[in-house]
């Protein structure tokens, strides 16, 4: 084995797209391997966690984990490569805030199993079979891994050094993380790799905000032609922009589509209480029913507002009226 | 008998509500010690973070009291502070924050006496509903 720093890759829960951006470095992954030992990478690279297992405390120099923790599986794996490595990055918004998963918090893992299993329309289950931990098939005992509660961030589970949120993150982000790790350039330990600023402040639209920008009513894509060159708040379609952070480079509206806020807030601030701060204070309207139409044309706050950030929102899990 | 003490925060801004809540003293009137002021310049200064965080900490109610709409001492602060409210509920609801629990209504600097009406229906309200469940996050099932 060569002396390089060795790297590792793991998803806990989510889509693949994270590992999308690592094939996405196109023919930069040719320097990073270059650079770098491709230790471990189960999505691309045929690995037993054994091998994990066997190598040195610390051995790992960075390793990359994407996805949250939904399953016991997930976090005993994330345990052994925080135990490997000497540094960890929550790679992705499910492994920074829950990400797309963490909607699920809203519900709870009874909801969850009746739902999937048992009620939903499309269901033929007349058994009333659900996945048990422990199951018996022909006297041999089979195990799944506990699905819980709550889905978590990656730092709920383990400590975490450096976090890049992104739905994905952008193969410039990836490449400047390379970089910067293997230079050690990094910062201060439990800083986000990328900017602390919102935005609108670099997104080109801004320019086209009025002063006091309003809404009257609140549309959705496919309701209006939104105009490609003006700001999508001021035209009433809501666009996570103010309360989400900057370094995307803002290819959603470059594409004629609002921010969904997969970048997640600037330090210190919940996302979804910064939107309710921000759409709330531009709804231009001063009865009551007036605020109520428009009130009723966000029929899921929370989704729209956290649509990736729910684990780290301030009332982040589910919490139930006994 | 319901022995239960609810814990109410109150978010009272600092021109109208805090003055009312100041006539509710002057004029000798009691309200429920359950209600914890926090004075504000204006309601519009809550940031709907505020308000989860007192809940999170343990707030079994919160409640904002501003000016009444047109007495704004910011001009519209308060009108600002009603229409994130209104989405803001529907948000907490989905959290599971029964809308009982998180209250507006606008106190006058010489409304002692609705004051000490609004904190006192507050506070049997939640005491109703009884203590907010907070399902502990991370301490719950993982280490």
């Amino acid at each position: 084995m060569s002396d390089k720093p060795k790297v590792a890759f793991y998803w806990c829960a989510s889509c693949g797209g994270c590992e999308e951006t690592v094939i996405d470095l196109d023919e930069k992954i040719l320097d990073v391997v270059a650079a770098v030992d491709i230790v471990f990478w189960p999505c691309a690279m045929d690995m037993k966690y054994s091998d994990l297992k066997a190598m040195d405390d610390g051995e790992i120099t960075v390793s990359f984990i994407n996805g949250a923790v939904r399953t016991s599986e997930q976090e005993h794996i994330a345990k052994l490569l925080r135990r490997k490595s000497a540094t960890v990055i929550a790679f992705g918004s499910c492994a920074v805030m829950g990400g797309i998963p963490a909607l699920a918090n809203l519900k709870n893992k009874k909801d969850i199993f009746e739902r999937a299993y048992l009620d939903s329309p499309t269901n033929v289950n007349p058994g009333g079979v659900v996945p048990q931990e422990e199951s018996e098939v022909d006297g041999y005992k089979l195990t799944l891994p506990e699905f819980f509660d709550t889905v978590y961030k990656l730092d709920d589970v383990i400590d975490v050094d450096y976090y890049m949120p992104g739905c994905p993150p952008t193969p410039e982000n990836l490449a400047n993380a390379v970089q910067s790790a293997l230079e050690g350039f990094l910062p201060a330990k439990g800083s986000v790799l990328l900017p602390d600023k919102s935005l609108c402040v670099s997104c080109d639209r801004n320019e086209s905000k009025p002063d006091d920008i309003t809404i009257s009513q609140v549309y959705r894509l496919t309701e209006v032609q939104a105009d490609p060159e003006k700001c999508f708040l001021a035209q009433g379609i809501i666009c996570m922009g103010p309360a989400t952070r900057d370094g995307c480079d803002y290819p959603c509206i470059k594409g004629n589509m609002p921010c969904t806020g997969c970048f997640g807030p600037v330090s210190e601030a919940d996302q979804g209480a910064r939107m309710i701060a921000s759409i709330g204070g531009i709804i231009n309207a001063e009865k009551e029913g007036d605020i109520a139409d428009v009130v009723n044309n966000i029929p899921d706050p929370a989704g729209t507002f956290y649509r990736y950030s729910l684990s780290s929102s301030i009332l982040g899990n589910q919490r139930k009226e006994k | 008998m319901n022995n239960f003490e609810p814990k109410i925060v109150a978010f009272v801004c600092n021109w109208c509500s805090y003055a009312g809540a100041d006539k509710a003293g002057e004029q000798k009137l009691d309200y429920p010690a359950n209600v914890k002021l926090i004075r504000v310049m204006c309601t519009g200064r809550v940031d709907p973070q505020f308000v989860m965080r007192a809940f999170r900490v343990g707030a079994d109610g919160v409640m904002i009291l501003g000016c009444h709409p047109g007495d704004c001492h910011y001009r519209n602060g308060n009108m600002k502070t009603l229409r994130r409210f209104r989405l803001f509920e529907k948000m907490l609801e989905q959290f599971g924050i029964n809308r009982q629990r998180f209250f507006l209504d606008w106190v006058a600097a010489g409304e002692g006496k609705k004051f000490q009406e609004v904190t006192t229906e507050m506070t049997e309200r939640v005491r109703n509903l009884g203590p907010l469940e907070i399902k502990g996050f991370v301490e719950r099932e993982v280490g």
